[in-house]
């Protein structure tokens, strides 16, 4: 065994190369005097301080994990085991929590938390507008493998498009929605075709400058898109013609509600979820259908793809079309929700936040996608008014300014320790045995 | 002498270059129906490049490659269709491709080339069972409506997935892989993969299956098993088998006519039997003295 000896070798080993490190910088120190000379200032009991920190904290994470960072091997993707049974009933239970947030969040803040709007907005209807972000673009970058870091410039077609048919043409958002996302699914297909010929780092530069493109449209194109001012008060999406707000005539009103905002908040919150959840379906059966398999082949190797007969460009182009479909309907939602854009809602920061999304969920991975976006989305949100951290940092600390650079570590964490995302494993998309044990049925799509 | 009697492909005066590097230069030989065909030669003869012309993955600088479906294609229909501006005709018989006009993905989806590549071409993370299945993208994406039907679940594409299912299972068993079905393909060990790449091919239903250098990599037991493999396959399917190889048992063994290239030039076209003992293909093959040189140099100019 002789575990904890070779715990604490290791240990040791981590102690004495953190004091090797402390020893120039933090034992010693110099300051500038009254007369401009340089003093130096031993700290050695700091210096020792930290070294024992090390020591313990190594030695504990020794203890609990032998093999420290090694565990997972990357490079490989792994076919997963068949889950243990509370897994399988997972999806419903998160199902089941998604549905009843709202609720949730007014019993939150009834017992004296944050807000409800707060709640439902921030936390609610701003993480599904990643998730369903993030769902198209896993299409693009997680199953057809295309590094897409433009992928905003759908987002912004779809919001400018709904937004200028409903304000100029006033169309209903029932009608716009489906509309905005044909827009920029036609987009996604106009992007492609410069695409066709390149591979990975260059598509990747390509839709970068699309992206750009589309932007500088926006700001400069005044007369349409109103440059830098954006487009204002666009309509709020009504209920079979009814109006959610307070004023009278609206259905809250008419049912003898008290008057409040959180009825169209509620409204907007289960509609994201509805687009959320059709994306998710929409994707799970694309997958098992041979234009999915040929995303997924076409990511693993696209010569291969071709001596089998795939068309690669047919391919290409329905994956950008299907991706930018997606990001469409959100960026439809978005301007609908909002009632405002401006071109600053589209910007590079977006693109690389969506593409993190994906990323650190895990490629290809759908509920890595919800995961990912939760903690990033969220996690920005919460670290902005996290008081906990001034009791360790003193009063003066401000989180907000500080969420950046601790997101930023979090996500090198992260990378460290699940370097192929928060779900690395790869679900078959069919297969020749049902997974075997515990009775699992062979349908269920557990992504 | 199938090859003469009833070809299957008939390359004809095929020339490559690449930028000054003339690779393959006015090649010709044919492909017998149902044959198993070697393509032998040194390193660097120009075999693989010569695979690449005939599976679209190089467009040739000259010549033409026609191949014909259910028949010997007819010498006044091939020059016909030449003449003309098509790639292939439409429900003539034979039916006739000119391959060199056709992209990859056609050449593999219309004319039915499958082909194997030098390097192992799987998908690695993809199950060896989703292997076999994207093999028969054709026959499911005309099955699912170009994706239409099947994502509102039809039975069409339901009973088109099913039968794609059962053909994947039966080409398993062929390469006796039906116990890693569900397995990453990138996991098999390398013989199995060769196998695997081998049933992947055989999945597009192709008339003629060409395999770049299909033994590399094999010990002598597991190529013994690739030679009764690929003459299963053919008795099974009738499908005619063109091959790179440079294990000269194997070659011996199974080809029914062989085609020797040096520097993108034909050097010897025959049976294994009259190959091997073609002075031209052991000077190739084992080198020969200076005076031999001088002496070839001076009774003949080498085409």
């Amino acid at each position: 065994m002789g575990a904890p000896a070779d715990a604490l070798k290791r240990a040791l080993i981590v102690g004495l190369v953190t004091l090797g490190l402390a020893f120039p910088i933090v034992a010693l120190r110099t300051d500038a005097n009254f007369s401009n000379q340089l003093v130096l200032t031993q700290r050695w009991g700091l210096a020792f301080t930290l070294a024992g920190i090390a020591f313990v904290a190594a030695f504990l994470l020794a203890l609990v994990r032998p093999v420290g960072f090694e565990r997972t091997t990357p490079g490989k993707t792994v076919t997963s085991t068949p889950p243990h049974p509370f897994l399988r009933y997972l999806p419903y239970i998160g199902l089941a929590f998604l549905l009843a947030y709202p609720f949730i969040a007014l019993g939150i803040s009834s017992a004296g938390g944050t807000g409800v709007l707060k709640l439902v907005d921030t936390y609610g209807i701003q993480i599904l507008i990643y998730v369903l972000l993030g769902l198209g673009l896993n299409i693009i970058l997680g199953l057809a493998g295309l590094l897409d870091l433009g992928f905003v410039a759908f987002y912004a077609v779809g919001a400018y498009s709904s937004a200028l048919l409903t304000t100029t043409f006033g169309l209903s958002f029932w009608l716009v929605l489906p509309l905005a996302g044909i827009l920029a699914a036609f987009w996604g297909v106009m992007i492609s075709l410069p695409v066709l010929r390149l591979k990975g780092d260059y598509i990747a530069i390509v839709t970068l400058a699309f992206a750009e493109i589309v932007r500088l449209v926006l700001v400069n194109w005044v007369p349409v898109t109103g440059g830098y001012a954006g487009i204002s008060s666009i309509p709020k999406p009504t209920l079979f013609g009814f109006s959610l707000g307070s004023e009278p005539g609206s259905l809250p009103y008419m049912l003898g509600f008290p008057p409040s905002p959180i009825y169209r908040l509620a409204f907007m919150y289960y509609l994201v979820l509805a687009l959320a959840l059709a994306a998710y379906w929409v994707t799970i059966r694309l997958r098992t259908l041979p234009v999915g398999r040929a995303w997924e082949a076409m990511r693993e190797d696209e010569i291969a793809c071709r001596s089998l007969g795939i068309n690669t460009v047919t391919t290409k182009v329905t994956a950008f079309a299907a991706g930018a479909f997606f990001g469409g309907l959100a960026g439809a939602f978005f301007s609908a929700h909002y009632g405002f854009i401006s071109p600053k809602s589209f910007e590079f920061l977006e693109s690389a936040m969506i593409v993190a999304i994906v990323v650190l969920g895990g490629l290809g991975s759908m509920v890595g996608v919800a995961i990912a976006a939760t903690v990033m989305i969220g996690g920005t949100e919460l670290l902005r008014e996290l008081g906990l951290l001034k009791a360790v940092f003193g009063p003066d600390f401000d989180p907000a300014q500080y969420r950046m650079m601790l997101f930023g570590l979090a996500m090198v964490m992260l990378m460290v320790w699940r370097p192929k995302g928060l779900i690395a494993t790869r679900e078959p998309t069919v297969r020749l045995k049902p997974p075997a044990t515990r009775g699992a049925p062979a349908a269920v799509p557990a992504e | 002498m199938r090859w003469l009697s009833e070809p299957l492909l008939a390359v004809d005066h095929l020339s490559m270059r690449f930028g000054g590097l003339v690779a393959i230069n006015d090649l010709s030989f044919t492909v017998g129906r149902g044959d198993i065909t070697a393509l032998i030669g040194p390193n660097g003869a120009g075999k693989t490049t010569v695979f690449n012309c005939i599976t679209g993955f190089y467009k040739p600088t000259s010549g033409r490659l026609a191949l014909s479906h259910g028949g010997p294609a007819d010498p006044a229909a091939v020059a016909t269709l030449t003449r003309s501006d098509k790639k292939r005709t439409h429900g003539a018989t034979p039916e006739l491709f000119l391959l060199e006009r056709m992209p990859d993905h056609a050449i593999a989806s219309e004319a039915r080339v499958a082909r194997t590549f030098q390097n192992i071409r799987l998908f690695p993370g993809m199950t060896v069972l989703e292997n076999l299945i994207v093999a028969q993208h054709k026959t499911l994406m005309a099955a699912s409506d170009y994706s239409l039907g099947g994502i509102l679940g039809l039975a069409k594409y339901r009973a088109a997935e099913h039968k794609a299912l059962e053909l994947a299972r039966a080409w398993l068993e062929v390469v006796g892989l039906v116990e890693r079905a569900d397995d990453p393909a990138g996991d098999l060990p390398y013989g199995a993969q060769r196998r695997l790449e081998i049933a992947r091919a055989m999945c597009t239903n192709p008339v003629l299956l060409c395999l770049d250098e299909p033994a590399a990599g094999l010990n002598n037991r597991e190529s013994a098993e690739l030679t009764r493999l690929l003459r299963g396959i053919r008795a099974q399917t009738g499908v005619s088998i063109l091959l790179i190889e440079h294990d000269m048992s194997v070659v011996m063994d199974i080809s029914d006519h062989v085609v020797v290239i040096e520097y993108g030039v034909k050097i010897a076209d025959g049976t294994a039997d009259a190959v091997k003992n073609d002075p031209k293909v052991i000077a190739a093959y084992l080198g020969v003295d200076d005076e031999e040189v001088a002496a070839a140099a001076a009774g003949s100019v080498r085409p």
